[in-house]
Order: C-alpha cells, then sequence, then structure tokens
C-alpha cells in the first residue's frame, strides 16, 4: 500500500489526535460510561489504521514494528490474566473484585442510584479494561499492519 | 430437477411458517419473562463491583470468563493471521 496524496495525508493528520483522544477517554472510562477497553481499543486501532492507509506500509513499517506491537499484545492478555489470578489470590474466586470496597486505588463506593461519576470506582474494573484496550490496540493494529505490509512485498516480489 | 424444486418449496413454506409464528408468539419487548438475574444485578452492582456501569460491570466481573474467552479469540486471529501473512513475505 503506498500512500496516499498530500490532502489525505494532511487531513488524517488532523483527525489523529482527536480520534486517538477519543478512543482512550472511552477506555479510561469504561466503568462509567458506554464503552470499554474492547470499544475503545477498536477506536484506536481504527485511528492507527487511517495512519496507515494515509502514509503507507512502509512508512508505518519504519515508524513501529510488528514484533513490538506483538509483545504489547501479549502483555495485555498477560495483565488480564494477571488480574483475575489476584482475584483468586486477594479475593474469594478467578474475576473476583478485590478492589472494590477497599482503600486502595479504584477503591470508592458510589452512591445507589444515578448521580454523578466518579473515576476513583470499579475496582479492577478499569484496570482490566486498560489491559483489555491495550490487547484490542496492539491486536487490531498489528492485524491490518502485518496484512498491508505482506501484500506490498508480495507485489514488488511478483513484478 | 423437479424433485429438488418441490422439496425446496416444502422447506421454505416450513421455514417460513415456523418463523411467522414464532414472531407471533414472541413475548413484548423489553419485557423480560424471568427478571430475577435483571433485577439483582441492577440492584447490587454499584456496591457489588463500584462501577457506575453495569454493562462493563457485568463483563469484566460477573461474567468474566466470557471476556477471557473472547480476548483468547482475538489472540488466536492475531497469531493465525500473522503466521499465514509472514509465509507470504518470505516467500
Amino acid at each position: 500500500m503506498s500512500e496516499m496524496s498530500k490532502i489525505v495525508r494532511t487531513i488524517s493528520n488532523i483527525a489523529f489526535p482527536f480520534s486517538m483522544i477519543y478512543g482512550l477517554y472511552v477506555i479510561a472510562h469504561g466503568h462509567l460510561t458506554p464503552g470499554g477497553g474492547f470499544q475503545g481499543g477498536a477506536i484506536v486501532a481504527s485511528a492507527c489504521a487511517m495512519i496507515l492507509v494515509a502514509f503507507g506500509s512502509k512508512w508505518t513499517i519504519t515508524k513501529i514494528k510488528e514484533k513490538r506491537l506483538s509483545v504489547f499484545e501479549s502483555l495485555g492478555a498477560i495483565g488480564f490474566i494477571v488480574l483475575a489470578l489476584l482475584g483468586l489470590i486477594f479475593g474469594v474466586a478467578f474475576f473476583s473484585n478485590f478492589l472494590a470496597g477497599s482503600k486502595y486505588l479504584f477503591g470508592t463506593i458510589p452512591p445507589m442510584g444515578s448521580g454523578l461519576a466518579n473515576i476513583d470506582t470499579g475496582g479492577v474494573l478499569p484496570l482490566m479494561n486498560f489491559a483489555v484496550g491495550l490487547k484490542v490496540i496492539a491486536g487490531l493494529f498489528v492485524i491490518v499492519l502485518v496484512m498491508a505490509y505482506a501484500t506490498t512485498s508480495f507485489k514488488e516480489a511478483k513484478k | 430437477m423437479l424433485n429438488r424444486n418441490i422439496a425446496a418449496v416444502i422447506v421454505f413454506t416450513v421455514v417460513a411458517v415456523f418463523f411467522v409464528f414464532s414472531a407471533l408468539l414472541m413475548h413484548p419487548f423489553g419485557i423480560p419473562e424471568e427478571s430475577d438475574m435483571d433485577d439483582y444485578i441492577i440492584d447490587n452492582t454499584q456496591e457489588e463491583t463500584g462501577a457506575n456501569n453495569g454493562v462493563t460491570s457485568v463483563v469484566f466481573d460477573y461474567r468474566g470468563f466470557d471476556t477471557l474467552g473472547e480476548a483468547t479469540v482475538l489472540f488466536t486471529a492475531v497469531a493465525g493471521v500473522i503466521m499465514i501473512f509472514r509465509r507470504l513475505k518470505n516467500e
């Protein structure tokens, strides 16, 4: 995939930070507003795919290697499973929410019913959202990047 | 060929009648028949998980195993795509 025209590159340069911030917002507020790790990760991966389409796969692969993205994806998976296992150690069961109600990170219990949202709530849910978000960002983007780069080099090898 | 057409018409009629009857027999939208689980989650999700978003508390807390399976599916998909296209790149 070669790079597109200058108009497309400029517009995606402008739109990239906004969509990135929106996706990270959806991940960080997963326990308060609609959305979560999967949805926000899909938004951020779409922003990265927009950059890939606009600038071409050769330029993008010089900025980030697919091996590093695989490492990020595995880190997200390991973090998710480690948080679940910590629930087995500190809580009562696998996936039990051991941070909710404690006085540590994210431990506040919100008042019953609808009201103002406090980001310092949710127990392990925000941490799990971060882990899953990292996993989805890296996973979806590495799929697009590897496919784009492989088809490019395959076409050049045929010529 | 005629037999196959007749068989197709019969199968289509049976399936269509089944769909129409099941659409007529559906209970009204938004009113579940057994709402014990819904009521429990709506009443207790803020005290038990501390999250205002009930859907996230179900996905990551009450039904965490399901999310673990989804993450495994994504991991497997990524591993398969990387494996296939790395082979293509080297050839």
